[in-house]
Parts: structure tokens; sequence; C-alpha cells
């Protein structure tokens, strides 16, 4: 159960995908009743739904391409740190709503072109996926963007919390990004774009909100990338212990 | 209205006036939202956002995550002008029953209406 990969390079990339939309939508759980205003705690609360509806379908999907009996909690619930491959800037912690609404916008950059691409896959049910995550990424992205904005372009203290936001986060963004032997040939099957060719886009959309926002664009300095591998920050540990516990300590558990 | 507020130690009481919107300085907006197309858009609740975009943002997420609509509206709710004084306003028509449209006899012909 603790491998890094699955039987089929697809079954391991939609772990991948499912792993960054479960550990987000985990982390956005933990804020409600954390949130500024109530209003915001329910639109948290939503986003980290959706970032969960999304990663049960991967899973269940990943399952029946694996083809070995395994369940959306079996991936989600009864692997340990080493085995998930979510990207690094998911498993940040909530410092504070600024940092969280940076993280949640930096994600969203890099969803909305993917789903668009992974929409018009030559795998039908991962196009269906897709199809809803664009949908519901959309959202997220102008939400989020829109949180960039009044931030950065808001009191001088807003300002300089989401810019240290931004330079704190910023070593996670390339990952996002990346390709690897697993994606190139699931590439030239026709049935996913490479990470690679989301960069451009994603730095449009990041370019254009920060300078709305009054924000600086960080240098690009040294950049964290160990996720895919299993390599993880400290934070996923205690994230997979709370989410997991319930699960780990009465197996099979329904409600 | 007054209420006893509990005051931690080390704390200054909050004087929040008499017919403040706000408790927490974002105003208040009435939320209307239309079912389908076709149909008024009908005043479900209120919300709390610092401006009209964030105002529909957190109407929809508040009000429309169950697929109950398709449009939002968001009006300040210190826009909304009300009427008072019920007694002198609408009671008077509470005894004039003919104003209503029941003392016509139907043809069968007619059928549902």
């Amino acid at each position: 159960m603790n491998t890094l990969t699955t039987a089929t390079p697809l079954g391991t990339y939609l772990v991948r995908l499912a792993d960054d939309n479960v550990v987000l939508g985990q982390r956005l759980g933990e804020y409600i009743s954390h949130a500024p205003e109530l209003e915001e705690d329910l639109a948290i609360a939503n986003t980290g739904l959706d970032h969960i509806g999304i990663a049960r379908h991967l899973y269940t999907l990943a399952g029946s391409v694996e083809g070995d009996g395994r369940t959306e909690d079996d991936f989600a619930m009864m692997r340990s740190e080493r085995a998930f491959t979510n990207a690094l800037l998911v498993e940040q912690p909530n410092t504070d709503f600024g940092y969280l609404t940076v993280r949640q916008f930096f994600f969203d950059a890099y969803q909305v072109p993917l789903w668009r691409r992974l929409a018009s896959s030559s795998h039908d049910e991962l196009a269906g996926i897709a199809g809803k995550g664009l949908k519901e990424a959309t959202y997220h992205l102008r939400r989020s963007s829109s949180w960039i904005v009044r931030l950065g372009d808001g009191t001088s203290e807003s300002h300089a919390r989401v810019q240290g936001s931004v330079d704190g986060l910023w070593r996670f963004t390339t990952e996002l990004c990346a390709s690897d032997d697993v994606e190139r040939q699931l590439a030239d099957e026709g049935i996913i774009a490479l990470s690679s060719d989301l960069r451009a886009d994603w730095e449009r959309t990041v370019d254009a909100v920060l300078e709305e926002a009054t924000l600086t664009r960080p240098a690009d300095t040294f950049q964290a990338g160990t996720g895919r591998f299993g390599v993880h920050t400290e934070y996923l540990g205690h994230l997979l212990g709370e989410m997991q516990w319930m699960q780990r300590s009465h197996p099979g558990l329904t409600w | 209205m007054s209420y006893e507020v509990p005051i931690a130690p080390g704390e200054q009481p909050v004087d929040v006036p008499e017919g403040s919107t706000t408790d927490h300085g974002w105003p208040l907006w009435e939320v209307f939202v239309r079912a389908k197309r076709g149909l008024n858009h009908t005043h479900v609740g209120s919300i709390h956002a610092p401006d009209a975009a964030t105002a529909i943002q957190n109407a929809r997420d508040g009000y429309t995550r169950r697929a109950e609509g398709v449009s939002v509206w968001v009006v300040p709710s210190n826009e909304i002008h009300a009427s008072d004084d019920a007694d002198s306003m609408f009671a008077p028509f509470e005894d004039k029953p003919y104003r209503h449209p029941t003392f016509y006899e139907i043809p069968d012909e007619v059928g549902q209406l």
C-alpha cells in the first residue's frame, strides 16, 4: 500500500491529481470557523468540498484503471505520507487568511488550464471528471483572484502580509507544472497534456492578478519539488494523522 | 434593545450603536435568487460583504450551493425602504372582501383559469 506508483502510468497520474485535491480539501476543512467572516467560512467549505469531490472521482477511476480492487478510501485513508504524491504547495499549513488565499490562487491558476486540457482527453471518464473540475476551478480562480486583488491593493498591513505569502509560497509553484516519464508516456498516447505545457497559462494568470493587486512577482530562486516522489514538508504527516485517524482506528468504518 | 455581554478580564466593553447594520465593519446585503429562467428573483436572506462583487460571490456560496438558482441579485440593505405602521397601511383592507374577485359566477365552459 505504500508505493509511489500504481500498476499503470494512468493510475499513477490520477492518484497524483487526486492527492493534490484531497490534501487541499482537508486543509480548507481545517480552516472552517477560523475565517474572518461567516460568509468566508461557507465559501472555504464549499471550495474544500469541491476538491474532495474531485479527489473521490479520481481515486475511484484510478482504482478501476489499476484493476486491483482498491477503493477511494484505500487510497485516501490507508496510504502513508511517503506514498502520497501531492505537490508540496497544497500541504502548506493555514498560517493566515492571506496565506491560504495565495496558496489557493496559485493552485487554481494551475487547475483551470489543467482541466481545460484534460476535458478533451481521449479517455472519456477522465474527460468527464475534467469537465466538472473545470467549472468548479473557474469559480475558485475567480474567487481567489478577487481576494488577492483586495488584499494586495488593500491596507498596508494586508499588502505586506499577502506579499509575504506570495514570496513564501513561490518556491512551491514550479513543481505544479513539472513533467516526468509518467506524464510523457501518457501524453504520447494522447491521454493527457504535459504539465510543463501549463506553465505559460499559469504565468499569464498569476502575472495579471499580481499586477492588478500591486504585488511584486518574486525572483525565481530555489524551487522545492519533491512531492511527486513522496518526499514532503513536515506538515503533511500531521495532516494525514488527523485525516486518517478514524479510518485507521476503526478499519472499514462507515456511517 | 440592550443586553449584557460578558467582559473578559482586561477587555474593554464594545459599544454597538442601536440600529447599526454592521457589527464588524462589513455592510449587510439583501440577496435575491431566481430559481429558474422566467421566474422572479425572490428574497432569500442576507449576507455580509465588503463590496458588490464579493456580495454576489458570498450569496452564491451561501444560498445557491444546492442548485437553488440561476441568477443572483444583491442590494445594500440600507438602500431598502420599508413600510411602517401596518395598522394604517394595511389593516383597512381586511374588511373589504368585495375587492377580491370572489363574487362572480364562473361558467363551467371557462374551465380552469
